[in-house]
């Protein structure tokens, strides 16, 4: 399928790559299809929204920094994407990059999970309250977090 | 926007299986105990207002370039580490 991307233009993406919402994202809640791209700059993927190009996220593993991160999350949200086998569920947090890059932060708070093989995805809410919605990638990877 | 008054230990019924109780109130803080089937669920409303917010945020910033993160990590390569006596690496 042909899609139009903000950062990457028209890009043909295969139907594997694309994603149900049903609850959309916190904020965009009447978008609910996105293409997962992966990003040209590792470790990055793009959630490019399907419906509306110019919404598109930048998503993180977040293990690549916070190997320490336990996703802990309400029971719906996983029946929501069809209760994925453990195996099955792909688990990302939203990216913001401010002007100042090495500022760049995750959000860990609301991770994006996703069941690859439903290909269904919400975000959640994490229900610890030490995973916060800014956490600084370049100094928690250096552990200096 | 339906207003009740309670003291602590009163409680609040909404629908079958919702009870809101006031458990303790000091100041102008007021604790309150909720007990709800597993399917509802209960957010302080600024958890849910600050991940709105970053959304809002992230989706800006994809307009801008997107760095590599290895950038950072190497030592010296970003022109501003903050290693005192960083090594040259072979």
């Amino acid at each position: 399928m042909l899609i139009f991307t903000k950062i990457y233009g028209q890009l043909e993406v295969d139907d594997k790559q694309l994603i149900h919402f049903p609850s959309g994202l916190y904020g965009f809640e009447s978008l609910h299809d996105f293409a997962l791209l992966d990003a040209h700059q590792e470790p990055f993927y793009i959630l490019q929204s399907v419906e509306k190009v110019e919404t598109a996220f930048i998503l993180i593993n977040p293990y690549v920094f916070r190997p320490d991160y336990v996703l802990e999350i309400p029971d719906n949200d996983l029946e929501e994407i069809g209760s994925p086998e453990q195996d099955d569920v792909l688990v990302f947090a939203i990216v913001t990059i401010p002007s100042e890059q090495r500022e760049m932060s995750a959000n860990l708070q609301g991770p994006v999970i996703i069941n690859r093989q439903g290909r269904l995805g919400r975000q959640s809410i994490s229900l610890n309250p030490v995973w916060e919605t800014r956490h600084l990638i370049v100094r928690e990877m250096a552990g200096k977090g | 926007m339906l207003i009740l008054a309670r003291k602590v230990n009163e409680r609040i019924i909404i629908g079958d299986d919702i009870e809101i109780s006031v458990v303790d109130i000091k100041g102008d803080q007021v604790k309150l105990g909720i007990n709800a089937p597993r399917s509802v669920k209960v957010y302080r409303q600024e958890v849910f207002e600050a991940i709105q917010e970053e959304n809002r945020k992230a989706a800006e910033t994809t307009s801008r370039d997107i760095p590599s993160l290895t950038q950072f990590l190497e030592p010296g390569a970003s022109g501003e580490s903050e290693e005192k006596d960083s090594e040259e690496k072979p």
